[in-house]
C-alpha cells in the first residue's frame, strides 16, 4: 500500500491485514460449518436437494420482496418489524440452500443456487413473488404466509432429516412472532377506520387465490416419506388461525378460486407469475455482472 | 497435540470472547457456547445461533479463531449446532444482571411450549417488563422489534425514557 493511499477513504477496506475484524468481501462462511452433513439412510438425496430448494426458495424470495419494502415503510417500528422478519427468513434460506447442496452431492454453495438458477429453476410457491401494492397487502400476504409456513415447519420439527428437523425447530420460534406481527395488523386494519377496513378487505381478496397453491400436495414430498411434510394436511390447523384473525378483524374469508395452474403445473414446478422475472433481475443483477467477486 | 490443560485455557479464551452486538455480554453470558475441546492438533469450538438470520455469527467465529490464534493455538475450527435451538433462558444470571446495568431489559422465561398448534397472541406483549432505568414496573411495548433481531422496543410511563428489552425465544 502506497502512502498515498493510506488516506483514502477505501484505503482500509481493501488491504490486506491481520485484522480479524469483517469489514468488507472477507466470504461468507457457510452457514452449515461443522454440522453432519450425511444423508439419512434410505432417503433419496436428490429429492432431498429439492424439497430443501422448495423451502429455501419460498423464503429467500419472500425475503426480497420485503426488502423492497425498507424506506418506505409507513413508520420507523414497522420499517424494523419488516426488516427483521426478512432477516429471519434470509437466514432459513441460507441453511435450507446450502442444505439442498449437501444433499444432492455436488457440493453447490447457497450463492450458486441464489444467482444463478434462471426463473423456470425457482420452485417456490407464487403467494411470495407478486408486488405487495399497499400496507395493507404486505400484512395480508404476511399473515397467510407465515400462518402456513409455521404449522409446516412446526410438523418438519419431527423429521427424519436431523438438519432439516434442527432448521425448522430454530424457525418456529420466528415464524411464531411473524405471524403475530401480521394478525395484529390485519386486526387493527379490519378493525380501524371505514377506509382501513375497506383497504384490508381489498388486500385479501388480492392475496387469497395464492392459498390453495399452497395446500397442494406435490410428488417432492411423497417421495420423502418420514422426512418432508405433506402440505396437504395443514389446511385445517391454517384455517382455523386464518378464520380467528378474520373473526376478530369484521373482515369477510374472500371465497375466490386458485390461482391458475398451467399445464398442471405451478410455482413448485417452476412456473411462475410475470413479477418474478423482475424481481430476480434486481436480486441477481450485481452477483451476474462480477461472477467471480466474494462477498 | 493440544492437552487437557491447553484445552481448559481455550475454554476460558472462547468464553470470554464478547458478542459483537451486544459486547456487554461474553459468548458465556449470552450461551451459545456449546463446548471447546481439542482432537489432536485442533481446537474445536462449538457455538449455537441465535437467529437464523444472526449477522453476528460470522464475527463471532471469525474473532474466536483470531484470539485463539493470539493465544498460541495454531489450528482452530469454529462449528455450529442448531440442534436444540437457542433459547433466551440460556442467557445466564451473571449476563442479565450485564444487560440491566446496560440499560437493556432481560427477557422473560421463554419456557417449553405445550403440544399442539404454536397458539397465536393477538395482543402486544402481556409481560410486564420493569424500566432499566428508574426501576418501574408501569412499561408499555412501543414495538414488537427493534434494531436487531432479538430485541424489542418499549417505553417507561414513569421516567418517559425509551429502552430496549431481549425477546424471549
Amino acid at each position: 500500500m502506497s502512502n498515498a493511499d493510506e488516506f483514502t477513504v477505501y484505503g482500509g477496506l481493501s488491504e490486506v491485514t491481520d485484522d480479524h475484524r469483517w469489514a468488507f468481501g472477507t466470504g461468507f462462511t457457510d452457514p452449515l460449518e461443522g454440522i453432519d452433513s450425511s444423508v439419512p439412510a434410505g432417503v433419496d438425496g436428490a429429492a432431498l436437494a429439492r424439497y430443501s430448494l422448495m423451502l429455501g426458495d419460498d423464503a429467500l424470495v419472500y425475503s426480497q420482496r420485503l426488502q423492497q419494502w425498507m424506506t418506505r415503510a409507513p413508520e420507523l417500528e414497522e420499517e424494523t418489524a419488516i426488516a427483521n422478519i426478512a432477516l429471519d427468513l434470509l437466514g432459513q434460506a441460507r441453511l435450507l440452500l446450502s442444505r439442498a447442496g449437501q444433499a444432492d452431492g455436488t457440493g453447490r454453495e447457497e450463492d450458486s443456487y441464489a444467482f444463478f438458477r434462471d426463473e423456470a429453476e425457482f420452485l417456490n410457491v407464487r403467494l411470495v413473488e407478486t408486488v405487495d401494492a399497499d400496507f395493507a397487502e404486505l400484512v395480508g400476504r404476511l399473515l397467510l404466509f407465515a400462518s402456513w409456513r409455521l404449522a409446516l415447519f412446526d410438523r418438519l420439527s419431527g423429521s427424519k432429516d436431523p438438519v432439516l428437523a434442527a432448521i425448522a425447530a430454530k424457525a418456529v420460534k420466528e415464524l411464531t412472532y411473524h405471524r403475530d406481527y401480521a394478525a395484529q395488523w390485519v386486526i387493527r386494519l379490519g378493525d380501524g377506520t371505514d377506509v382501513s377496513q375497506r383497504k384490508m378487505q381489498a388486500a385479501l381478496c388480492v392475496v387469497w387465490p395464492f392459498i390453495d397453491e399452497l395446500f397442494t400436495p406435490h410428488p417432492a414430498e411423497a417421495s420423502l416419506p418420514g422426512v418432508a411434510v405433506n402440505v396437504g394436511t395443514l389446511r385445517a390447523e391454517v384455517d382455523d388461525v386464518l378464520h380467528t384473525v378474520c373473526a376478530t378483524a369484521g373482515l369477510d374469508r374472500p371465497q375466490r378460486t386458485g390461482l391458475t395452474r398451467v399445464a398442471g403445473r405451478s410455482g413448485r414446478d417452476g412456473v411462475h407469475t410475470e413479477a418474478f422475472g423482475y424481481l430476480l433481475a434486481e436480486m441477481q443483477s450485481v452477483a451476474r455482472a462480477h461472477p467471480d467477486a466474494t462477498w | 497435540m493440544v492437552t487437557v490443560t491447553d484445552a481448559a485455557t481455550a475454554g476460558k479464551i472462547a468464553a470470554a470472547v464478547p458478542d459483537p452486538e451486544l459486547p456487554m455480554l461474553t459468548l458465556a453470558d449470552l450461551g451459545i457456547l456449546r463446548g471447546v475441546r481439542a482432537e489432536g492438533d485442533v481446537v474445536v469450538v462449538t457455538i449455537t445461533p441465535t437467529y437464523s438470520g444472526c449477522p453476528a455469527l460470522r464475527e463471532i467465529a471469525g474473532d474466536l479463531r483470531y484470539r485463539l490464534r493470539q493465544a498460541g493455538f495454531a489450528h482452530v475450527e469454529v462449528r455450529s449446532q442448531l440442534a436444540p435451538a437457542w433459547t433466551s433462558d440460556w442467557i445466564t444470571p451473571s449476563g442479565r444482571r450485564k444487560l440491566a446495568a446496560a440499560g437493556i431489559a432481560p427477557p422473560g422465561a421463554a419456557g417449553q411450549r405445550a403440544s399442539g398448534p404454536v397458539p397465536l397472541t393477538l395482543t402486544a406483549a402481556l409481560r410486564r417488563v420493569g424500566c432499566p432505568r428508574c426501576g418501574s414496573q408501569r412499561t408499555t411495548q412501543t414495538a414488537a422489534f427493534s434494531g436487531t433481531a432479538c430485541k424489542a422496543l418499549y417505553r417507561c410511563d414513569e421516567c418517559r425514557e425509551p429502552f430496549e428489552c431481549i425477546k424471549d425465544i
